[in-house]
């Protein structure tokens, strides 16, 4: 180093003290941002962008089938006849036409429903954050299926609810499972807020709640007076049937129903809704003012007019075609190419393969060797709110090409013989590891 | 400076994400400074555009394998492009923790005690017949390391034995060959090493104190979570013993222009190299910025006298 060796100039000015925590406002935050931390997890999510690798890990829906003329030229009709309403502030629940067409799409899955009913949110992520935000105290209970959504997760914790979970298998939620979450739950003392649920080609599990059983999950909920939250953003998405009929259609009062475009449509224009019987649709159009003021009104037009210019439904049967072919492709290439051990479910729709590894095999530590081998998924961890899922995972099938997929359960077969031989070699892992902590296990919402 | 200086940040590596994080600031740092510079990842198109549009300097902020082992570097060297950091062979000493270690040990330094063994013998002797030897040798609590990686991936401290079977399964799954290590109670320190022609000189000791007790992934990258001092509060001749420590590890692996030293100086005021960084973060909560500023430098100022060394490199 020379006597001219270049002096500060104020870019990244010398500390005033000699200690910092660099973060000048560590001592303010709230308690729930504990847990919002950098995460090893996540990190390695980073190299998952690249297209080296077989993402098997995000949930973007694949929107490459979308008649962009269509969609661009009714845009563009918009901006030149009604810029100036498309532009400007809206209603806070949302714009009235969006409403009407929104209880049309709420009809093919039984769902009577009245617009005024319908509060437009800024995907049905807003809406379960905007009915946790109304009824959740910190502390207060709300019982989610076991695996449940990662993004529901993330919003129950930052309200500082505590999650209980409630056991599923083929058949979708357990009631029984259900019914002794809820009676244990009041047995100690604690408030359950509200039972929240994912009753179609369920994100992670993939499995779908059985007709039989939906109105026993009702009648539970009713006796024991637990409100439930149905989040349906795939129920249009089956692969084999006609739409599977709400919990809502069968329950008005007791259920507050969550829809979004994003998947049927595109999830660049962030519109969701929630139907709540009419009290709490108040409170709810109440939050969304303090929240945002109003959806957004461009992306509203935009969807209405896409709605009702273009053969939408059209639209989504090839969605379902495209996802069937890569379910399918997915689902051969585990058939063919993974150890015996393990499990997995064929899903009758949605994004998502719910795989569980072989006794003794950790995902969440597997996930580096992963990612040196070019494929990447999502530890099941990142799924429950009390540390379970390690030995599960979630493979989506949603935006790969059916060969990549292929190529990527390939890599994923050839890691896990690799973990396979070292547990082998290291036995029954007893105790946990103290040195890793990671806040959130999931990747961001702009993984493909 | 006439002509662009080509930062490259993120590659493949498992620490992708703190090398762009690294690279931008660099890149920023170097803009402020009146540098023309692109930023660019690793991939396909690189060799293309650099044949096409050669920049005056690279500067590799890439961490992790391929970035630090020298692999990228030596395809610079191929193309006769000048570059901001150590050569190819040094590189791959210092990546690699065991054989750094080795080196320093050499030169006079202290290091903790260590064993290095790929997963291949503890299959083929017994992996508790191993661990058991290992930790009779190592003592408890001992700390668990991939041989070749960075940003604490893969690393545990393991106080109970019965951890250590997991502890090994982490590590092997940055790498096959894992770095067992004694672990030296003490106060964490790191030591950034600038050379930018008059050779190597240590910036201040910055000193690392992770709310948590350990300075694990998440204490490095959660702005927060660490309290850092610096200069270290620790006497002035362990201060002058870390700093030459930092120097002479930098000079006995052969380094250039810029490197950062890991050491733990425990409750006697010794001085134990622990590893050696041949492109350390430079991300919002990394320490080597904290200490360039500590000593009163710009940090894009510094990067270009490096840039200016890179280039007039004989």
């Amino acid at each position: 180093m020379t006597e001219n060796t270049p002096r500060a100039s104020g870019t990244h000015p010398v500390p005033a003290e000699a200690s910092t925590r660099l973060d000048s406002y560590v001592d303010r935050y709230a308690a729930r941002t504990q847990g919002m931390t950098a995460s090893e997890i996540r990190a390695l999510f980073s190299v998952a962008s690249r297209p080296e690798v077989v993402s098997l890990a995000g949930g973007m829906p694949n929107i490459t089938g979308l008649p962009l003329d269509v969609v661009g030229s009714a845009i563009s009709d918009l901006i030149a006849h009604d810029g100036a309403t498309a532009l400007q502030y809206g209603s806070g629940q949302g714009m009235p036409a969006l409403r009407e067409q929104i209880c049309g799409v709420m009809r093919l899955e039984g769902i009577d429903a009245h617009p005024d009913d319908v509060v437009v949110t800024v995907g049905s992520q807003q809406a379960v954050d905007l009915v946790t935000r109304i009824f959740c105290d910190p502390g207060d209970v709300v019982i989610c299926e076991a695996p449940s959504y990662v993004g529901a997760l993330g919003v129950f914790k930052a309200y500082e609810c505590d999650v209980v979970h409630a056991a599923m298998d083929a058949d979708g939620l357990v009631p029984e499972a259900l019914e002794q979450a809820i009676v244990a739950t009041k047995a100690s003392g604690r408030t359950i807020k509200f039972l929240y649920t994912i009753p179609n080609f369920h994100n992670p599990a993939g499995v779908t709640l059985s007709a039989e059983r939906r109105p026993q999950i009702l009648d539970i909920c009713r006796r024991h007076d637990i409100l439930v939250l149905e989040d349906n953003p795939y129920g249009l998405l089956g692969f084999d049937a006609e739409p599977v009929r709400a919990l809502r259609a069968d329950e008005a009062e007791g259920v507050i129903y969550l829809g979004s475009f994003s998947k049927t449509f595109a999830p660049g224009f962030r519109v969701g809704w929630a139907l709540a019987p009419h009290a709490v649709r108040e409170k709810l159009v109440l939050a969304q003012e303090s929240a945002t003021l109003c959806p957004p009104q461009f992306s509203q037009m935009a969807i209405s007019a896409y709605l009702s210019r273009h053969d939408w439904q059209g639209q989504v049967k090839q969605f379902q075609e495209m996802y069937r072919a890569r379910r399918d492709a997915m689902v051969q290439a585990l058939d063919d190419l993974m150890p015996a051990a393990c499990q997995w479910n064929v899903p009758s729709g949605g994004f998502y393969v719910w795989l569980t590894l072989p006794p003794g095999i950790d995902a969440k530590a597997m996930l580096p060797r992963a990612v040196t081998a070019r494929v990447a998924y999502v530890p099941g961890t990142a799924f429950f709110a009390d540390g379970f899922g390690s030995s599960s995972m979630r493979l989506s099938f949603c935006y790969p090409t059916p060969e990549r997929i292929r190529e990527g359960v390939r890599r994923l077969a050839g890691v896990l013989e690799q973990e396979m031989e070292l547990r082998e070699t290291f036995g029954a892992l007893p105790g946990s590891l103290e040195a890793p902590r990671s806040g959130y296990d999931a990747p961001s919402s702009d993984l493909t | 400076m006439e002509g662009r200086v080509l930062v490259l940040a993120g590659g493949l590596s498992h620490e992708r994400d703190v090398s762009l994080r690294s690279g931008r600031r660099v890149a920023e740092a170097l803009r402020s400074a009146g540098y023309a510079v692109e930023e660019r990842d690793v991939d396909a198109s690189l060799l293309a555009v650099l044949g096409a549009d050669r920049p005056i300097c690279v500067v590799p902020m890439l961490h992790g394998e391929t970035g630090e082992d020298g692999a990228v570097r030596e395809v610079l060297e191929l193309l006769d492009l000048p570059y901001v950091g150590s050569v190819p062979a040094a590189c791959r000493t210092a990546f690699d923790k065991p054989v750094a270690k080795a080196v320093v040990e050499r030169a006079g330094l202290l290091t903790p005690a260590s064993v290095c063994l790929p997963h291949e013998t503890f299959r083929e002797l017994g992996a508790a017949a191993v661990m058991e030897l290992l930790v009779a040798r190592l003592g408890l609590p001992l700390m668990v390391k991939p041989a070749r990686s960075g940003s604490a991936l893969g690393c545990t401290v393991v106080r109970d034995a019965a951890h250590l079977p997991a502890a090994m399964v982490a590590a092997f799954a940055y790498g096959d060959v894992a770095l067992l290590e004694q672990f030296v109670v003490g106060h964490e320190v790191a030591v950034p090493v600038f050379d930018t022609g008059d050779g190597p000189r240590a910036l201040p000791v910055v000193s690392i104190r992770p709310d948590g007790g350990v300075y694990d992934y998440t204490a490095r990258y959660t702005a927060g979570s660490t309290e850092f001092r610096v200069p270290a509060d620790l006497p002035a001749d362990v201060l002058t013993a870390c700093a030459d420590v930092a120097v002479a590890a930098h000079t006995a692996l052969g380094l250039r222009h810029l490197s950062r030293s890991d050491l733990i100086v425990d409750d006697e005021g010794r001085v134990w190299f622990l590893e050696v960084n041949v492109a350390p973060g430079f991300t919002e909560t990394s320490t080597v910025p904290l200490s360039v500023a500590a000593d009163g430098l710009d940090l894009g100022e510094l990067v270009g006298s490096l840039i200016t060394a890179a280039v007039s490199r004989p």
